[in-house]
């Protein structure tokens, strides 16, 4: 059932909110995001040793915990929250769903426990520089070699794909579209850190001049499978920037309360409350959107996919509106580097624009319900 | 409120065995919907006796579901007395005395004594509690003077939910009782106020030397906002669920029309505008659903949150924007208006069809956002109870209602 949840995820929920208030504060973020690298090690260390965080999907014969979308969307909510600075999306999401839903027998044995262990950063490289997020307009080539495989192209808008030690890179072959493994510091790989403009996440560039791969899929076709990944994907992503807004909300209402003027707290202007109040709606809407999808993604139900792309628009649109409306509320100090508001504006843009754009889910949305 | 707990397999036996007993294919409505009182069936979460049998809420949607399945005829709660069932039958139960829920409560529910609600008037409307309207004791009654407006289904009421005046030394908020009115007594005059659509929903009434027992009074002289409160937020309640179905409700009508009332000849770029214009609408009216979904998931785990109070201005807002993108989609044919601006009472029977119910909608829809609450106000109302926004200096706060400028 939708919106079904646990005391056990009400716990988890306070659990990571506490561990990432302590690690993953104003000053940590600060600090982090103006690195090349993008994250702590440290802390990278202990969100898997003390809080078994990136094995959350990992299922239980691979050293993870074995839960569902609903359970790592909290997680992800909590860091969209906090804006947490560590390759969490790209490895303990993008690439564990990429490899339950597509990886070869040998490539989860040997790749996830060492994901859950927090050993490894991991990455899936699907798109190219045309910014399209759909396996279909991928023209990266894999020629075999031997045993192994040759990649020859290049990927964009990679995340985290400057600091991953294992890049499982979708590429075409004769076949169709197949999941290889390429290892972060291989010949003939050229990896390019993006100046982003979300500086919270980190992008590469990495361009395949017949780079040795191996297969991590059971060969043929893995373009259904490749897909699903991406979807669940989205599901983080879309707890993120619940989370996210959420936080831009808090932070206006807290601001609206005590900041005067005319005598007056602005919050008893209707000016600014009927702006907190839209946002309230737009924050509640989001939120009903990301737990549906998580929830259908769940149980597998064949309409997750609709789920996912109405999700994806809206909470993508919501977080973004969200996160402009909390720059105009705090006025000049909201425009500065110094407060926050601009991190979570740039923050808001970027997962909307990453795995395709509200546009682009709703053209997906009005397919498949034939309008 | 603890519920009593009951299978859902139960129910619907009783259900039908309800429906062994008195068929609506077969009786009249006020017979069919007094026997389902009389069973418990009529409002689930009323007290055994009352047309309920103490259970949660959301188990009516049980019964009514094994109604529909076994009869054609289905007596819809809006169309039967919406303000009775949705504010008369809670008001009365919450405030009113053991004779008035025994004699009036059946009544309401089998649509034999339609009620209206007498609270707003020319001076006062989102400030209802500014409202003018007086009554003064005189022995065993209470004698009301003064004028209401914009009374849904006056003209056709048997009793009306009436606020009034009874002291004008004190604060606003302090000096207003509650009346159950009977709108057959002698000094009320109810007189039709035409609508955009060119009906008369709602009403003028004029309350001259209106003579009201002193036992008709709900709650204690002076609790009249109290009292006034839980009507208002069983209205509001009542709007903003959205629909009960995926893909139901009016954004259902609107893919309805745009796949059998299309414009001809439009481009394909303008069609694409329209499609994204109409997806967006599709999704908000989901999201309308699963957030009243899962404010009522929320509350049965005692865990509600915000998401149970942006209802009603989401839907308001909502609904325009979809009737008004209907009126894009007919395109050229949204210039004509068959059903015309006669005026007269409202005919539920022309809205059959989707595109006349459209056009209808369209000028309808204009309400939604005033009625029960203008946005404006649930949107002071989400900033200040929910976000805990401070609230606006007040100059009429705490001196006489008498002392109050007015206009
Ligand atoms: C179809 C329909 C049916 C109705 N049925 C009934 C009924 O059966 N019984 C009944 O008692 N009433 C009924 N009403 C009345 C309804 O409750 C009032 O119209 C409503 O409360 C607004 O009051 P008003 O019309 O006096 O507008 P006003 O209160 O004068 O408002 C005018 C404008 O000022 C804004 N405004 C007012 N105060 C504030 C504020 N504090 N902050 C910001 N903006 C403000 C409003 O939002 C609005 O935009 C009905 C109304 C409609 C449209």
């Amino acid at each position: 059932m939708d919106f079904a949840f646990t005391e056990e995820h009400e716990e988890l929920r306070q659990t990571v909110r506490r561990f990432l208030a302590d690690k993953s504060d104003e000053a940590a973020v600060r600090a982090l995001m103006t690195t090349d690298r993008g994250y702590s090690d440290e802390v990278w260390t202990q969100m898997a040793e003390q809080m078994a965080l990136q094995g959350m999907i990992v299922p239980e014969q691979y050293g993870g915990n074995g839960f569902g979308q609903v359970e790592v969307a909290i997680v992800m909510e909590e860091m969209g929250r906090s804006l947490l600075c560590a390759p969490y999306l790209s490895t303990a999401v993008f690439a564990v769903n990429a490899l339950v839903e597509a990886g070869s027998e040998d490539a989860r044995a040997d790749i996830l426990p060492k994901i859950a262990a927090g050993q490894s950063v991991a990455t899936v490289a699907i798109t190219e520089a045309n910014g399209v997020w759909d396996v279909d307009a991928i023209e990266t080539k894999a020629e075999q070699d031997g045993d192994a495989w040759r990649l020859t192209g290049t990927k964009a808008f990679v995340l985290d794909g400057h600091v991953a030690d294992v890049i499982l890179v979708a590429a075409r072959t004769s076949d169709g579209v197949g999941l290889f493994r390429v290892e972060g510091g291989a010949d003939n790989l050229t990896r390019t850190l993006s100046p982003t403009l979300d500086l919270t996440r980190k992008l590469a560039t990495l361009e395949l001049k017949g780079t040795h791969a191996t297969r991590a899929d059971g060969g043929g076709d893995q373009s259904a499978a490749l897909r699903k990944a991406v979807d669940l994907t989205v599901v983080a992503i879309t707890a993120e920037q619940v989370g996210g807004a959420q936080m831009c909300l808090d932070m206006s209402t807290d601001f609206a309360k005590t900041r005067l003027q005319f005598g007056r707290p602005i919050g008893s202007f209707q000016a600014i409350k009927h702006r907190c109040a839209d946002m309230l709606v737009e924050v509640e809407f989001a939120r009903s959107a990301a737990y549906h999808a998580a929830f259908r993604a769940a149980e597998d139900d064949p309409e997750t996919a609709l789920a996912v792309s109405m999700a994806k628009s809206y909470c993508s649109e919501a977080y973004f509106h969200v996160a402009a409306e909390t720059i105009q509320v705090h006025g000049g100090m909201g425009f500065t580097w110094e407060h926050p508001a601009h991190l979570y504006f740039k923050r808001a843009k970027s997962t909307s624009a990453l795995f395709g754009d509200p546009v682009e889910h709703r053209e997906r949305v009005a397919d498949q319900l034939a309008i | 409120m603890a519920h009593v707990e009951m299978t859902e397999e139960e129910l619907r036996q009783r259900v039908r065995a309800l429906l062994e007993e008195a068929h609506p294919d077969k009786v009249d409505q006020f017979t069919f919907r007094g026997k389902q009182f009389d069973h418990g069936l009529a409002m689930v979460h009323f007290p055994e006796g009352l047309g309920g049998l103490g259970l949660n809420p959301k188990m009516q949607a049980i019964v009514n579901d094994e109604i529909r399945k076994h009869a054609k005829t289905f007596y819809e709660d809006l169309n039967v007395n919406p303000i009775g069932i949705g504010m008369g039958a809670p008001v009365v139960l919450t405030h009113g005395t053991e004779e008035m829920k025994n004699t009036l409560i059946k009544r309401i529910f089998t649509g034999e004594d339609i009620w209206c609600q007498l609270f707003s008037e020319p001076g006062a409307g989102s400030d209802v509690a500014g409202l003018s309207s007086r009554a003064v004791r005189d022995g065993d009654d209470w004698v009301v003077n003064g004028q209401k407006v914009w009374t849904t289904l006056a003209h056709i009421s048997k009793w009306g939910m009436l606020v009034s005046r009874t002291n004008p030394d004190v604060p606003k908020h302090k000096g207003m009782s509650y009346f159950l009115l009977d709108m057959e007594a002698p000094g009320v005059d109810v007189q039709p106020l035409y609508q955009i659509t060119g009906e008369a929903e709602f009403n003028e009434v004029f309350l001259n030397d209106v003579r009201i027992p002193n036992e008709r009074m709900l709650g204690e002289e002076g609790d009249g906002w109290k009292v006034a409160i839980t009507t208002l937020m069983n209205e509001r309640s009542a709007l903003g669920g959205g629909s009960g179905r995926k893909g139901g409700g009016p954004v259902g009508i609107l893919m309805n029309l745009w796949k059998n009332h299309q414009a001809a000849g439009r481009s394909a770029a303008a069609k694409a505008v329209l499609r994204d214009e109409i997806t967006q609408l599709y999704i908000k009216s989901e999201l309308l659903r699963l957030t009243s979904q899962r404010a009522r998931a929320a509350a049965k785990q005692g865990n509600p949150g915000p998401e149970g109070s942006v209802g009603k201005l989401a839907q308001s807002e909502l609904y325009k924007k979809v009737w008004e993108c209907g009126q894009e989609v007919i395109g050229a044919d949204s210039l004509v208006f068959e059903a015309g601006y006669e005026l007269r009472r409202p005919a539920m029977e022309e809205k059959q069809d989707s595109l006349a119910y459209a056009k209808y909608q369209f000028l309808r829809s204009r309400a939604n956002s005033i009625e029960g609450g203008t946005s404006e106000i649930m949107r002071n109302i989400l900033g200040e109870r929910v976000l805990g926004l401070p609230g606006e200096p007040r100059v009429d706060k705490d001196i006489a209602w008498k002392d109050v400028p007015r206009g």
